[in-house]
């Protein structure tokens, strides 16, 4: 090969697509309401930490107005024929594709994830999703769940920060062809996306109180949790907030779905297809920065191929390009807030005292904003706390194994059971492995692929209920 | 008859003030048959623990008395214990990845054995049946059917749910989406008090017929039925440790298997006020939990209301390429 390399120019995506306004209001009852809590935040671009926009702290009472409106939209929301109501649905859907750049650029500005796949994954799978549960409305007769399916009531949803909008979509899309309604809260550090869906609404002209958005913070989401005019909590998020609103349901009426954390692994055979797992392993852990509940945030490489293998992922992941996420180059874009960088650095610090090796390629980080490298750590073993705890950063843990057995038994051990992939061209050893795995995803030969058609949600302490596809359905059916 | 002098065995004494009058072979036991010139005496049978496919007592050294609907002492059963109850937990453990590893075919077989073995002591159960819940013959007779042919019922269903459940999803790619149910893992079980042979194999067979594994407490007030029904799987060719039957003071031993990490799920039917706080305490593991129900018909078709809450969906995914 010829020493020649070429530079990437900067291809930076506009962001006058994007048009914010100064503070953002509950959206209750069909209309933006100011908060009574009186209270508002910032929510500030990780990527250069400027303030984008105020938004609303929603209190009790906002809760209370949201739930109260969502409640009198049910009696005619579950009463309109499914076809109508899918008809809303696809509408949503539309929208949704016709403003989809827009989207996928606010996003990026709140999230910090490169546009290349807020772009590219997140508003596609947005749009589909409504789509998909779009054509359900008429046809929940015909889901396997009884023949007279019946709607929950209000539904409480509680929605992270590393898929605003696609999070969104898994929970409203689905309670809403159904025929429940629906309070939503997104996440404290990326609310945007939420809001402008709330305008979609209205451009939609769905009925109001259909779909409520109150957005805060901890106590926001405790508050939506724990109303006693809620029929049906919905929540992903982190293992620990998920075993809170578990306790506080206990001995009540309230149905609930988890989506927690997960700690998934890569296993990869002596027989994988190397360059195809590599680059596996490699959008596995860093795409989104690894924040992603069913990252592979574990390598177990069979001990044969290790000494090929490894070296080929460093090479990979020098190629790998970290920096402004709105830059169509990036792969790599900012942490999402300072709390979360912490916590990464937190973690990946005991790695290195507990005895393991890191590897980073070399980094330039931009002055402003939350950054972290990609991080390889080799020399772990299974007691460490960067292969038991999940990082939600660009971390990779690598370990190894000498049988499938040994590969199955490590994968396994560990209290989640969210995702875990395969890399071997033997069939019957792909299929052995996958019937093995205790997690509700196994990507074999492939990984993170999402799909509104594909149930998706864990084993074990990964929570419970699954979301996508007709089993997704069964959540929001009584 | 029983309680006559010289009847009294020391277990019996302990438990109790003294021995009652009952009606003759009421448990199950035998009664006494006149044998040349004197009475003989009957072997009785000894309740114990079923644990791990073996029948030991609580380790705990200790008994509680059973009475019948009408106060008639019947027997003294296992108290088990919170020990009992963890070693529970780790047959039920051991014994998960052969039973969920066999094809739903042979789990099926077994559990239309079970059905057979009822069969072949109905008269058994009848009776205490009518001794537990004070019905008439012909009630006890109808709830023992119910109970045989339930598992004949969940024995169909062993190697069908994942049909009916699963599938293959349609992506918008070049992939093989493919999702199959699987058995949750071990499952704690509080039997309901109520109706001890009929809601006890109701909550049981469904459980074991996917795969999982099952450690079970038993009515408190009326455990008898489910001692004898241990008998008929130890016999049935279920592998030892797939149920676990606990008999013993509720409050004592279910709470146990709530806050245990190894413990995967929960029917909590017959939790009562315990429910709640079995609840809670099942929050800090996430364990799937089924709630129990103001009155539950267990005559009613049961469907598969108690298999999908005990089952997992697991997605397996493969790009599609020449």
């Amino acid at each position: 090969m010829p020493d020649q390399t070429f530079e990437y120019a900067p291809a930076l995506e506009s962001r006058s697509v994007v048009s914010l306004s100064p503070s953002y209001s509950p959206h209750i009852d069909g209309e933006s309401r100011p908060p009574a809590s009186g209270e508002y935040l910032t929510t500030v671009n990780p990527a250069d930490e400027e303030p984008l926009a105020e938004v609303a702290v929603s209190g009790e009472a906002d809760v209370d107005l949201a739930v109260a409106a969502a409640r009198r939209a049910f009696d005619t929301w579950s009463a309109m024929p499914g076809a109508e109501r899918g008809k809303y649905l696809f509408r949503v859907a539309r929208i949704l594709q016709e403003r989809s750049r827009e989207l996928a650029v606010l996003e990026t500005l709140d999230n910090g994830k490169p546009v290349k796949e807020s772009r590219d994954i997140d508003l596609p799978l947005v749009a589909a999703h409504f789509f998909y549960h779009a054509g359900w409305a008429d046809k929940l007769a015909h889901a396997g769940l009884g023949p007279e399916p019946r709607p929950v009531g209000v539904a409480g949803q509680v929605i992270p920060w590393n898929f605003p909008l696609l999070m969104l979509a898994w929970k409203v899309a689905p309670a809403l062809a159904t025929g429940n309604t629906v309070v939503l809260k997104p996440a404290e550090t990326t609310p945007l996306t939420a809001m402008v869906f709330a305008e979609i609404c209205q451009e939609a002209q769905l009925p109001p109180g259909v779909v409520n958005i109150v957005p805060g913070a901890e106590a926001t989401g405790r508050a939506v949790v724990s109303h006693p005019g809620v029929d049906k909590v919905a929540f992903t998020g982190s293992t620990e907030v998920g075993r809170r609103i578990a306790a506080t349901l206990a001995g009540g009426h309230k149905r609930l779905t988890l989506e927690l954390g997960g700690k998934g692994a890569n296993i990869v055979y002596d027989d994988a297809a190397i360059d195809q797992a590599v680059e596996g392993v490699v959008t596995g852990v860093f795409r989104n920065q690894g924040h992603v509940c069913c990252a592979g945030s574990r390598l177990l490489v069979q001990e044969s191929v290790a000494d090929e293998f490894l070296p080929r992922l460093r090479e990979r992941i020098g190629q790998l390009r970290l920096g402004d996420p709105l830059d169509k180059n990036t792969d790599i874009g900012a942490i999402n807030s300072g709390e979360q960088l912490g916590r990464i650095r937190d973690l990946a610090a005991t790695g290195t005292t507990e005895g393991a090796e890191a590897w980073s390629p070399p980094c330039e980080f931009p002055e402003r904003g939350y950054w972290f490298p990609p991080t390889v750590f080799t020399g772990v073993s299974q007691a460490h706390r960067i292969a038991r705890e999940e990082i939600f950063g660009p971390v990779l843990s690598v370990l190894t194994f000498r049988t499938p057995d040994e590969a199955v038994a490590k994968a396994n051990n560990t209290p989640y059971g969210l995702s875990a992939g395969v890399w071997s061209e033997k069939g019957s050893r792909v299929l052995w492995t996958a019937e093995r795995l205790r997690a509700g995803v196994v990507w074999s030969n492939t990984f993170n692929k999402l799909d509104p058609a594909s149930p998706f949600g864990g084993y074990k302490e990964s929570g419970y209920g699954r979301e996508g596809g007709r089993h997704g359905l069964e959540a929001y059916l009584g | 008859m029983a309680g006559k002098a010289g009847d009294t065995d020391w277990r019996h004494t302990l438990a109790e003030a003294g021995p009652r009058e009952r009606p003759e072979g009421h448990d199950g036991t035998p009664g006494e048959h006149a044998v040349g010139d004197g009475a003989r005496i009957a072997v009785r049978r000894t309740h114990k623990l079923y644990l791990g496919g073996a029948f030991p007592r609580s380790e705990s050294g200790r008994s509680y008395p059973v009475t019948s609907a009408e106060g008639h002492h019947l027997a003294n059963a296992a108290a088990a214990s919170r020990k009992d109850a963890r070693d529970a937990v780790v047959a039920a453990r051991a014994a998960f990845d052969g039973w969920s590893g066999r094809t739903g075919h042979n789990r099926g077989q077994i559990l239309y054995r079970a059905a057979e073995m009822m069969e072949g002591r109905r008269a058994q159960f009848v009776s205490e049946v009518v001794d537990a819940d004070g019905v008439s013959g012909e009630r006890a007779e109808t709830l023992v059917s119910a109970a045989i042919d339930r598992w004949v019922y969940h024995a169909g269903w062993a190697d069908k749910f994942t049909q009916v459940i699963g599938g293959t999803n349609q992506v918008l790619g070049s992939y093989l989406s493919l999702s199959s149910p699987e058995p949750t893992g071990v499952v704690g079980i509080v039997a309901p008090p109520k109706a001890p042979l009929l809601g006890l194999v109701s909550v049981v067979a469904p459980v074991i017929a996917t795969g999982n594994t099952a450690v079970v407490v038993a009515s408190e007030r009326a455990p008898l039925p489910a001692v004898t029904l241990a008998e008929v799987l130890a016999t049935s060719d279920l592998p030892g440790g797939v149920v676990n039957i606990l008999t013993g003071r509720l409050g004592e031993i279910a709470p146990h298997l709530a806050t245990h990490a190894d413990v995967n799920a929960l029917d909590l039917a017959g939790a009562g006020d315990l429910a709640t706080g079995m609840e809670e305490d099942a929050a800090a593991t996430l364990k799937r939990v089924v709630r129990p129900e103001a009155d539950t018909d267990w005559t009613a078709d049961p469907g598969l209301s108690r298999i999908t809450p005990f089952l997992e969906l697991k997605t397996v995914w493969h790009p599609i390429g020449g």
